[in-house]
Parts: C-alpha cells; sequence; structure tokens
C-alpha cells in the first residue's frame, strides 16, 4: 500500500538533497569580499539612493521570464510522450528528437542574437516560437 | 528497430512535403542569419529563394497524387485546391523576398530576420490551405499570425511598432474568437476533422445549436484574418504602419490563405448546414464592399487607401464564397489570384516611388509621377485599372467571375451591390491617375531607380494583363481544383 | 461528477470576463492578460467535452493551446516593450499617431 508512494519519497528526498547542495556548493565557491557597504543592515525607507517610480523592473527581467515561459511551456509535450514511449517506441523517440532539435535551433538563435546577456541591450526577441511550432507539421 | 520505425504508423509525409522544405529552409536560414559572422543579406535572399522554389516544385508534384486522400492521421488533405493555393502564395512569397530585400538594403537596415520569417509564415500559409483538421487550421493560423506581428513590427519606426500592437492585440483576441469555435464543434460532433464533422451534421447526430455557434465563431476568427467588415479596423492602420514590403506580402498572401482555409472549412465540414452560413457572408460580403469603397475615397495616403481597397476586394472574394458551389469556388481562387497579383504590385509601386523609407506616401506626391518615372506611372496606372475592374486586366474577368457565381447561385441582390460598389471604387482608382497624368508634380521626389525590384513589380504586371486578356489558361485549371472532397 | 452544462456555463463566463477585460481595460499588458483569459477559458471548454465525449483530441488539443498562448504571451510582451521604449507608456488610447 504504502510503498506505491516510495518514489515520491525519493524524489522530494532527491530535491531537497539538490537545493541543499546547491546551497551549499555556491557558498563555497562565490568569492567573499564585505564592503561597508554590503555589511550595512537595511531597513525600509532609511537610505535608499532614489524612490523607485510605480512598480517598473527593468526590460531585462521581461525578455528573460519571456524566453523562460516558451522555453518552459515546450516541455508539455514531452508529458504525454512520456506517458506512450513504449507504445510509440522507435518513432516516438525519433518525433521528439526532431522536437528538441528544433527548440535547441531556437535557443542556439537566442543565444548569438544576445537574448541571453544581461549586461548588453538586448536585439530583439520574439521570432524563435515559430521554429518551435514549425514541427507541429511533422 | 528499423523495421518497426518504418512500419508504425503508417506515415505519409508527401503531401506536407513543400511544408518541410519550407521549415528546413527557414531553419537554415535563421541559422545563417545568426551562426555567420560576417553577414551577406544576399545569400539568405538567395537561399530563401532556392528554398520556396524547391517548395513550389514539390507542390507541383502534388498535383498527380495517388495516395491517401488525407495524410497523417486526417490531418492534412491532399488534393488541388490546396497545390494551387499554395503555388500563389509561394510565388507572393518570392516576388515579396526580393521587395523586402531591397527596402532594408535601402534604408541601411540590416533585417537578417525578415528571411526567415517570411519563410516561417509562407509556411503557416501553405499549411492552412491543406490543414483537413480544425487544429492544424489553427496551428497554422496560429503560425502565420505570429510571424506576421513581428514582420510588422520590423522596422524602427515609431508607426510600425504601433501597427503592429494593434494588430497583435486584435489578432490575439480574434485567434480567441476563433479558438472558441472549434471546440464549439468539437463539442458538437466529438470530432475536430472537416470531413468528421461534415458527416456528423449531415446525419443530424450532431448539437446543431453548438454547430451554428461554431459557424459564427469561426467566421469571426476568419472574417479577421480576411479584413471583413465589421472586422475590419485593424487592416488601414497595420498596412500603413509596416514596412510597405511587408505590407505587399501580407495584404497579397494573408487574404488568399484566410480564404483558402475560410472555404476549406465552410464547403466541407459545415456543407451540411450551408442554409444557415450563407445569409451570414452574404451580409459580411455586402458590408464589406460598400463600407471598404466608401471609406477608401475618403483616404489622403496612398497605403491607407489601398488597405480600403483591399478590405473592398475582401468583399467581392466573399462574393463568390457566399455561392457556395463549386463555381463560387473557382471564381474565389482566380479573384484571389488576380487580387494577389494586383495589390502586390501596387504596394511594389509604392514602395519604390516613395523614395528611401516610408515618406511621401501622401496622394499628393503622386502629383506628375509620369513625369519622373513614366514606367512606375504606367505599372500603377495598369493594378489601378484591375483594382477597378475595367479590361482588358484580371481584375475585370475576376469581377465578372464571382458576380456570375453569385447570380447562378440566386444571389442576385448581392450581386448588384457588388456591382454598385465597384462603380464607386473606380472614382477613387482613376482620380489617382488623374493625379499621375494630369498634374504638375508638388514635390521634387526622385523614384528609386532600382532595376531588381522593377522586374519583381514587372511580374505582377504581366500576369495582370495576360490572365485579363487570356483568362482561359488558368480558369480551365482552376476548375479541376476547385472540387473539395469530404 | 460535474455536469456538462455547468462547466459549458463556467468557461463561457471566463470567456465573457476576458472579452470584457479586452474591451475595458486602457493598459496593454492587462489586455493581454485578458485574452489568455480568453484561451484558457476555451482549455476549460475542451477538456470538458473531451471528458463527457470520452475522447482525447480535445486534451491534445488543450496541450497545443497552451504552447501557442505561450508563444503569444512572449510576442505580446515584446511588442508592449517595443512600444514603451519609443513612447513611455503602455496605455493603447495614448498610442495613437495611425488614426483609427
Amino acid at each position: 500500500m504504502l510503498s506505491e508512494y516510495l518514489p515520491i519519497v525519493v524524489l522530494a528526498a532527491l530535491a531537497l538533497a539538490f537545493a541543499v547542495a546547491s546551497l551549499v556548493v555556491s557558498s563555497l565557491l562565490r568569492p567573499h569580499r564585505p564592503t561597508p557597504a554590503k555589511l550595512a543592515p537595511y531597513e525600509c525607507g532609511i537610505e535608499p539612493q532614489r524612490l523607485p517610480k510605480g512598480e517598473r523592473f527593468p526590460v531585462k527581467f521581461y525578455v528573460l521570464a519571456m524566453l523562460f515561459i516558451v522555453f518552459d511551456v515546450e516541455t508539455i509535450f514531452l508529458f504525454p510522450w512520456a506517458v506512450g514511449f513504449r507504445r510509440l517506441g522507435l518513432f516516438g523517440l525519433v518525433e521528439m528528437v526532431v522536437f528538441i532539435g528544433l527548440v535547441f535551433v531556437a535557443y542556439l538563435y537566442v543565444w548569438r542574437e544576445g537574448g541571453l546577456d544581461w549586461n548588453e541591450p538586448v536585439r530583439r526577441s520574439g521570432e524563435r516560437e515559430q521554429v518551435g511550432e514549425a514541427l507541429r507539421a511533422g | 528497430m528499423l523495421g518497426q520505425f518504418l512500419s508504425h504508423p503508417p506515415v505519409e509525409l508527401g503531401p506536407i512535403g513543400p511544408e518541410l522544405v519550407l521549415a528546413g529552409a527557414g531553419v537554415l536560414v535563421l541559422l545563417g542569419g545568426a551562426l555567420v559572422r560576417r553577414r551577406q543579406p544576399r545569400a539568405l535572399l538567395l537561399a530563401s529563394l532556392a528554398g520556396l522554389t524547391g517548395a513550389a516544385v514539390v507542390s507541383v508534384s502534388l498535383w498527380r497524387w495517388r495516395g491517401h486522400a488525407t495524410v497523417l492521421g486526417g490531418m492534412v488533405q491532399a488534393d488541388r485546391f490546396a497545390v494551387v493555393a499554395r503555388l500563389i502564395l509561394l510565388g507572393v512569397a518570392a516576388l515579396a523576398l526580393v521587395l523586402g530585400h531591397h527596402y532594408f538594403e535601402r534604408l541601411g537596415e540590416e533585417r537578417p530576420e525578415f528571411y526567415p520569417l517570411v519563410l516561417f509564415t509562407t509556411l503557416g500559409m501553405t499549411l492552412i490551405t491543406a490543414a483537413a483538421d480544425l487544429i492544424l487550421v489553427f496551428l497554422a493560423l496560429e503560425i502565420l499570425s505570429l510571424s506576421l506581428y513581428v514582420l510588422t513590427a520590423l522596422s524602427r519606426r515609431l508607426a510600425a511598432v504601433e501597427g503592429s500592437m494593434k494588430y497583435f492585440l486584435l489578432g490575439a483576441f480574434s485567434s480567441a474568437f476563433f479558438l472558441y469555435g472549434v471546440a464549439m464543434a468539437y463539442g458538437a460532433t466529438g470530432s475536430t476533422h472537416l470531413s468528421t464533422i461534415a458527416r456528423s451534421l449531415a446525419g443530424q447526430t450532431g448539437n446543431q445549436a453548438l454547430a451554428l455557434a461554431a459557424v459564427a465563431l469561426l467566421v469571426i476568427g476568419f472574417g479577421f484574418k480576411v479584413a471583413a467588415v465589421p472586422f475590419h479596423m485593424w487592416t488601414p492602420d497595420v498596412y500603413q504602419g509596416a514596412p510597405t514590403a511587408v505590407t505587399a506580402y501580407m495584404s497579397a498572401a494573408t487574404k488568399v490563405a484566410a480564404f483558402a482555409a475560410f472555404l476549406r472549412v465552410l464547403m466541407t465540414s459545415f456543407q451540411p448546414l450551408t442554409w444557415d452560413w450563407t445569409p451570414i457572408v452574404w451580409g459580411l460580403a455586402v458590408a464589406t464592399m460598400i463600407v471598404g469603397s466608401v471609406l477608401a475615397i475618403a483616404q489622403t495616403d496612398i497605403k491607407r487607401m489601398l488597405a480600403y481597397s483591399s478590405i473592398a476586394h475582401a468583399g467581392f472574394v466573399l462574393v463568390g464564397v457566399s455561392a457556395a458551389t463549386q463555381e463560387g469556388i473557382q471564381s474565389a481562387l482566380f479573384y484571389l489570384l488576380a487580387y494577389a497579383a494586383t495589390i502586390l504590385g501596387a504596394f511594389g509601386v509604392v514602395m519604390l516611388a516613395s523614395g528611401r523609407g516610408e515618406e511621401h506616401t501622401s496622394l499628393g506626391s503622386y502629383a506628375g509621377l509620369c513625369r519622373r518615372s513614366p514606367l512606375l506611372a504606367g505599372l500603377m496606372s495598369l493594378f489601378l485599372l484591375s483594382m477597378a475592374g475595367i479590361p482588358p486586366t484580371a481584375g475585370f474577368i475576376a469581377k465578372v467571375n464571382v458576380f456570375r457565381a453569385a447570380v447562378d447561385a440566386g444571389h442576385w441582390g448581392v450581386a448588384l451591390v457588388g456591382v454598385l460598389a465597384s462603380v464607386v471604387a473606380a472614382f477613387f482608382y482613376i482620380r489617382v491617375m488623374v493625379l499621375m497624368y494630369m498634374q504638375e508634380p508638388l514635390e521634387d521626389v526622385e523614384p528609386d531607380p532600382s532595376i531588381v525590384p522593377r522586374l519583381a513589380v514587372a511580374v505582377p504586371a504581366l500576369l495582370t494583363l495576360l490572365f485579363g486578356v487570356f483568362p482561359g489558361l488558368v480558369l480551365g485549371l482552376l476548375e479541376r481544383a476547385s472540387v473539395l472532397r469530404w | 461528477m460535474i455536469r456538462l452544462p455547468l462547466v459549458l456555463f463556467f468557461s463561457a463566463v471566463l470567456f465573457s470576463a476576458g472579452v470584457y477585460g479586452v474591451l475595458a481595460r486602457r493598459n496593454a499588458v492587462l489586455v493581454l492578460m485578458s485574452i489568455e483569459l480568453m484561451l484558457n477559458a476555451v482549455n476549460v471548454n475542451l477538456i470538458a467535452f473531451s471528458q463527457a465525449l470520452h475522447d482525447l483530441t480535445g486534451q491534445a488539443f488543450a496541450l497545443f493551446v497552451i504552447a501557442v498562448a505561450a508563444a503569444e504571451v512572449g510576442i505580446g510582451l515584446a511588442i508592449v516593450i517595443l512600444i514603451y521604449r519609443n513612447r513611455e507608456t503602455i496605455n493603447i488610447d495614448e498610442v495613437n499617431l495611425l488614426k483609427w
């Protein structure tokens, strides 16, 4: 009975271990250069240099969020494939490789066009979705 | 293992061969533009044209397709209707690529995205003409729309971005209606296959109320894409705002693709409900012809005027659709062919006559064009005559055909309104010609002297004349292509 | 077991809320969200029909709709950002260089 839930427990343990491990590793690897400004306690309203107008975020956040959503949502096509994996067999695998290949093409395009650079101005984005969609013809 | 792979579901990729070629070419050109350090727009142009040619060759070979009528699980139809519509679309795309290449080169803007986007848009368009399932119709519609939104904004001008935003907001709004219609059709009949829907409706097994709601919602969705009144508000803004080469492309190609899908959906899956949807299309046709023609008179900008004229033309095609006969399909196809050639050429001339970028698109700057460039003035006159429906141009034959189809189907009224609307429309076409030939130039604008784009404009001009004088060249072909089976 | 008409009614209400949002909101991002609401209302509809008809097509289609909606949001936000950079506003009434 309860053994049915064992995979979930294992998954939860793995997720937890991954989260803890990433935090530990990053704390070991990151440079530690304290400055007075960094160590000063932040209290709301005391020393902000300029007041934020409204709720504006830099455009970069939007661009990255957009890219994230697009690539994230492409994974929904993996779920039905995973469910029917055994019956689809090699045919399904080839189809999925084609699909992922097209998503990879989109990724390559975004990367080369500077869509993932944080500091440089973003050239443009918004074209790659069609690539992901084009495959549905196949 | 390999045998298992080959034998799995019977996969016949032949009927989507053109789309596969376009997708491959699009991906290659996209990567070529992004990965190669020294960008060569000319190489991208040639590669794209090669892709279009390949797709055209594959399309022609499908004329004699002997396999199943629908392939890939009933998703794609392999019929001659799709072949003809594809060939028109591929031709338009090729000419538009040449025009667009020149447009961006002249502006000094580097737009490597233009080529793959045109290829992807064309892919969506050719796919929609062959789609035999509402799911695929929706996906193809989105592929072409999303690419067009980006194409519209492909310029630094503010008007382009603004037009793109309006296009996007209204376009996404209308796709939601379209999608709701698909869901209703699915709920009514339990299937999204066009032929299964038709069988279910013919056998009275489907839910008629839901099916009627589906028709209404799908007509809204398509009405938006073909710019039929009252779903036309975006058209003038988008056509004026977009880079002229893109306007030329989308005014010609979008209408062909959307009407091809419109015809297929109405004439196959909703054929059992013909008596219910004919009055809707009838009303749309009348409203579109009148509003398009009347509002065009008030325009002072040539791009806006042509946009309203393209709205009016959607009305004339709808006359052919409302006939709901094979003759109607044939006349609509011929009208689309003539319209595509004419509007592509007209916007091409606008691009060449208005100097760098988008200045001088007001009607006033066309005064005395015949002094500055007799060739451009002559080409423009030919296109305007064709739009007005004056012999010996393709527009004349096209109009006669749609009216005859409507009369044969018993729709006297709509044909009469059509004739009256063409008379009104003739006024503002002739007005531009008077401006070009009988007035002194107001502004000193040097028209673009380049040769290649002129050739690209001359091709549709030749076709307009050819189909006007010898319509028999294509009418027989179109007749064999205008059978939609279910 | 939820009855089909109830779900259809629910999705119709959601869809109408989306239509209202598109027509009434002046902020482009909110208009975009309203359009998403309309698409998701259709998804509810599709799933309900799929359940009632014991047919998987509706569910498969809903997956496609989700992906298309994401692509649409991507393009939409990109266009809104372009507008914002140019005009410092995303109020669609103030974006009126071209007359309607």
